[in-house]
C-alpha cells in the first residue's frame, strides 16, 4: 500500500513523534533519577543544585547490603588493612562493616514469596481455567463478576479476618501464609485470563487426541498445556509482577520473618539520617527485574491489566 | 503429520462419544480440577469477607482477646455515618479520584492518539511509557518523597526552574494546599500509561474503511475526529474510568508510602484511614463496618456505571 487516505502524512508523524518521545523523557526521568542516584556518594545525592553529571560511587549498593558502624581514626588505624573492595569503601566513609543487612533476606523473600504463590497460582489456576473452558461447570459464568467484586474491596478490609484467621492458624509472619494470600488474591483474575487463552485453542485438537486413545489427562498435558503456552506464561509474569509489588498486606501481616522488599526499602535508615542512595539502590535492584518483565510481556500487556475485558 | 483427516474424525465422533473413550469422567476431572481453587477462593476471599460482615456488628477489638465481643447491632454504622472526620476522608477521597480520572483521561488519551499515528519508533516509546504502571506503587511512593524534597528534589528544581520560585521555598507534601496535589501528580505519572493502553485498543479496533468513506464524503478531520473516533473509542474510555476509579477508590500504598495521610488528614483516603482504625487504634468491630460501607459504595458506584457503559457499547 503506497497511498491511503487513512495513512498519516510525514509532517504529522513527525510532530506526533516529537511530543510522544518528549513525554516518554519527562515520564522516564524520574526513574532515571533514582537509578543515577543509587550510584551517587551521600553528598553528592543531596547536592544543590541537583547534579547530572559526577562521579559514580558504589557507597550506595555497599551501604545496602551491610550493617556498619562509626569508628574514629584509631580505630580504623588498628583494624588493619582493609580485606577487600567493599570494605575499602565503608572506610573511606569512616565506618566498619559489622555485618550483612537485611536487605538481601528481604530481597530473598519476595523471590520465595513471588515465585512460589506464581507457580501455586498456575497449576491450580490452569487446571480451572481448562475445566471452565471444556466442562459445564457450576459458577462459570460469575467468575468475571466475582473477580471484579473481590477487587473492589480495599485490601486493608480483607486484612482484619485474614489477620485473624492467620494468627489462629499460625500463619502470621510465614513464608507459607503469604504464598497461599497472593495465591488467593491472584487465583480469580489468572483463571479468567487462562480461560480466555484456552478458549482459544481449537478443541478438534482434543478430541482427535482422545479418539487417538490419550485420556483427558494426557490431552490436557500433551495438547492443550503446550498450546497455550504463551498464555500461561504471560499470565504468570503477571501474578509474579503483582505479588513481587505488593504492598498493604505484606505491611499487616508480616513484620520479621517472611517480610517482603517493598515494606522494607521505605525504612532503610544509614548510619546518620536517611541514606538516599542506599534506598535508591535497594529500589533499582527491586525494580529493574520489573522492567524487564515488562518487556517480555509487551503484547500481552493490555489484556492482562485489563482483566481480558480487551483482547488485542 | 496431516492434521486434516484427524480434525474430519474428531468431528465426525459424537462429543459424548469422544468424552467418554478412557479414564475417569468428564464430570470427575471437571471437580478435580476446579474443587483446589475453589476451595481457596473460598477460604481466601470469600470467608473473610463473612467474617467482616459479622464483625461489623459487633464491638470487638482483636487486640484485646480476653473481652467478650457483644453484639451491637448497627451501631457502628450509626457512629460512622455521623462521623464528621469520615466525610472529610470521603472528601478527600473524592479530590483524588476525579482529578487523577481527568488527568489521566485527557493526557492518556492524547498520547494514545499521538502513538497511532504510527510513526517510526513508537513501539519501544510505547514500552518506555508503560514502565511507571508496573512499578510497586509503595517503593515509586517512597522516592517521589525523594523527588519531592525542597531544595534538593529534582522536581522542585525543575518547577523552580521553570517558574523562577525558590525551590526551597515550596514543600509538595509538607504544605496543607500542595499535598494532595503531590499525590495526583505522582499518581498521574504512574497511572496515565494505564488509560494509554487501552484508548490505543480502541484506536486500533477502529477500521481502516469507515476513515476512507467519510474521507469520501468529503467530511473533514474535525468532523471525523468527532463522529467517529471518539464515539467508537469512548467504551474503552470509560472501561479505564471504570477500572481507575475502583482502584484508586481503594489506594492505600503509593499515598501512605508518599504523605502518610498527612500533613494533619488532608490526604488521609478512605483506605488509610481505615488501616488506623483496624490496625492502629484497633477498632475491629468499628473498622469492619466501615470496610462494609466502602465496598457497598464502590459495589454500588460500579454497577450503575456498568450499566452506563454497557448503555454506550450497545450504540
Amino acid at each position: 500500500m503506497s497511498f491511503s487516505v487513512t495513512e498519516p502524512n510525514k509532517g504529522t508523524k513527525w510532530f506526533a513523534g516529537v511530543l510522544v518521545v518528549g513525554y516518554a523523557l519527562i515520564t522516564i526521568a524520574p526513574l532515571l533519577w533514582i537509578i543515577a542516584t543509587g550510584f551517587k556518594s551521600p553528598a553528592d545525592s543531596i547536592a544543590y543544585p541537583p547534579k547530572v553529571v559526577f562521579e559514580p560511587s558504589l557507597e550506595g549498593y555497599v551501604n545496602l547490603f551491610t550493617e556498619r558502624t562509626r569508628a574514629t581514626p584509631d580505630m580504623l588505624e588498628a583494624q588493619g588493612e582493609p580485606k577487600n573492595w567493599y570494605e575499602q569503601i565503608a572506610r573511606d566513609q569512616g565506618t566498619v562493616i559489622s555485618g550483612p543487612s537485611r536487605y538481601g533476606e528481604r530481597f530473598l523473600n519476595s523471590v520465595i514469596i513471588g515465585f512460589g504463590s506464581t507457580a501455586l497460582c498456575m497449576i491450580l489456576g490452569t487446571a480451572a481455567a481448562y475445566a471452565f473452558s471444556r466442562f459445564r461447570v457450576p459458577l462459570k459464568d460469575d467468575l468475571l463478576f466475582f473477580i471484579l467484586s473481590t477487587r473492589m474491596m480495599p485490601p486493608i478490609a480483607v486484612a482484619i479476618p485474614i489477620f485473624l484467621m492467620f494468627r489462629n492458624l499460625g500463619l502470621n509472619d510465614t513464608h507459607l501464609g503469604m504464598i497461599l494470600l497472593y495465591t488467593g488474591v491472584n487465583l480469580s483474575l489468572s483463571v479468567w485470563l487462562l480461560k480466555g487463552f484456552i478458549d482459544e485453542i481449537p478443541i478438534e485438537y482434543e478430541e482427535a487426541a482422545l479418539i487417538d486413545g490419550y485420556t483427558r489427562f494426557q490431552a490436557f498435558y500433551k495438547v492443550v498445556l503446550p498450546q497455550a503456552a504463551t498464555g500461561i506464561a504471560s499470565t504468570a509474569i503477571f501474578c509474579l509482577i503483582f505479588a513481587w509489588n505488593e504492598y498493604a498486606f505484606a505491611v499487616l501481616l508480616t513484620s520479621g520473618t517472611a517480610q517482603t522488599a517493598p515494606p522494607f526499602i521505605p525504612t532503610i535508615i544509614g548510619v546518620g539520617g536517611k541514606d538516599w542512595p542506599a534506598v535508591a539502590a535497594g529500589a533499582t535492584i527491586f525494580l529493574v527485574p520489573v522492567m524487564v518483565f515488562t518487556i517480555l510481556l509487551r503484547k500481552h500487556l493490555l489484556r492482562g491489566i485489563t482483566f481480558g475485558a480487551v483482547r488485542k | 503429520m496431516n492434521n486434516i483427516p484427524i480434525e474430519k474424525i474428531a468431528k465426525a465422533t459424537p462429543d459424548s462419544v469422544a468424552r467418554h473413550i478412557r479414564g475417569l469422567s468428564d464430570r470427575s476431572i471437571a471437580w478435580i480440577f476446579v474443587a483446589p481453587t475453589i476451595f481457596l477462593l473460598l477460604a481466601i476471599n470469600i470467608f473473610p469477607l463473612i467474617w467482616t460482615v459479622w464483625l461489623s456488628f459487633t464491638n470487638s477489638r482483636v487486640n484485646r482477646p480476653n473481652r467478650a465481643v457483644e453484639w451491637v447491632g448497627l451501631r457502628n454504622y450509626e457512629r460512622i455515618l455521623t462521623d464528621s472526620d469520615i466525610w472529610h476522608t470521603m472528601q478527600a477521597t473524592a479530590h483524588f479520584l476525579i482529578w487523577t480520572i481527568v488527568l489521566q483521561v485527557l493526557i492518556g488519551f492524547m498520547l494514545a492518539f499521538l502513538i497511532n499515528k504510527k510513526f517510526r519508533g513508537n513501539d519501544l516509546w510505547t514500552t518506555i511509557i508503560v514502565f511507571p504502571m508496573m512499578l510497586s506503587p509503595a517503593v515509586v511512593g517512597n522516592f517521589w518523597t525523594f523527588l519531592y524534597q525542597p531544595q534538593i528534589g529534582l522536581f522542585n528544581y525543575v518547577i523552580a526552574f521553570f517558574s523562577g520560585a525558590d525551590s526551597a521555598s515550596f514543600s509538595m507534601i509538607g504544605d496543607v494546599d500542595l499535598a494532595p496535589w503531590a499525590i495526583i501528580i505522582a499518581d498521574t505519572w504512574m497511572w496515565t500509561p494505564f488509560v494509554m493502553l487501552i484508548c490505543l485498543a480502541g484506536l486500533r479496533s477502529i477500521p481502516n474503511s469507515i476513515y476512507e468513506a467519510a474521507e469520501c464524503d468529503r467530511a473533514s478531520k474535525w468532523r471525523q475526529f468527532w463522529t467517529i473516533t471518539i464515539p467508537m473509542v469512548l467504551p474503552f474510555l470509560m472501561l479505564a474510568v471504570l477500572f481507575r476509579g475502583i482502584e484508586n477508590f481503594k489506594m492505600f500504598d503509593l499515598v501512605v508510602q508518599l504523605t502518610g495521610g498527612g500533613p494533619g488528614n488532608t490526604t488521609t483516603l478512605t483506605s488509610i484511614d481505615l488501616k488506623r482504625e483496624a490496625f492502629e487504634k484497633w477498632r475491629t468491630g468499628y473498622s469492619s463496618a466501615y470496610a462494609v460501607i466502602l465496598f457497598v459504595t464502590v459495589f454500588g458506584l460500579a454497577s450503575i456505571y456498568v450499566k452506563a457503559l454497557n448503555k454506550v457499547k450497545e450504540r
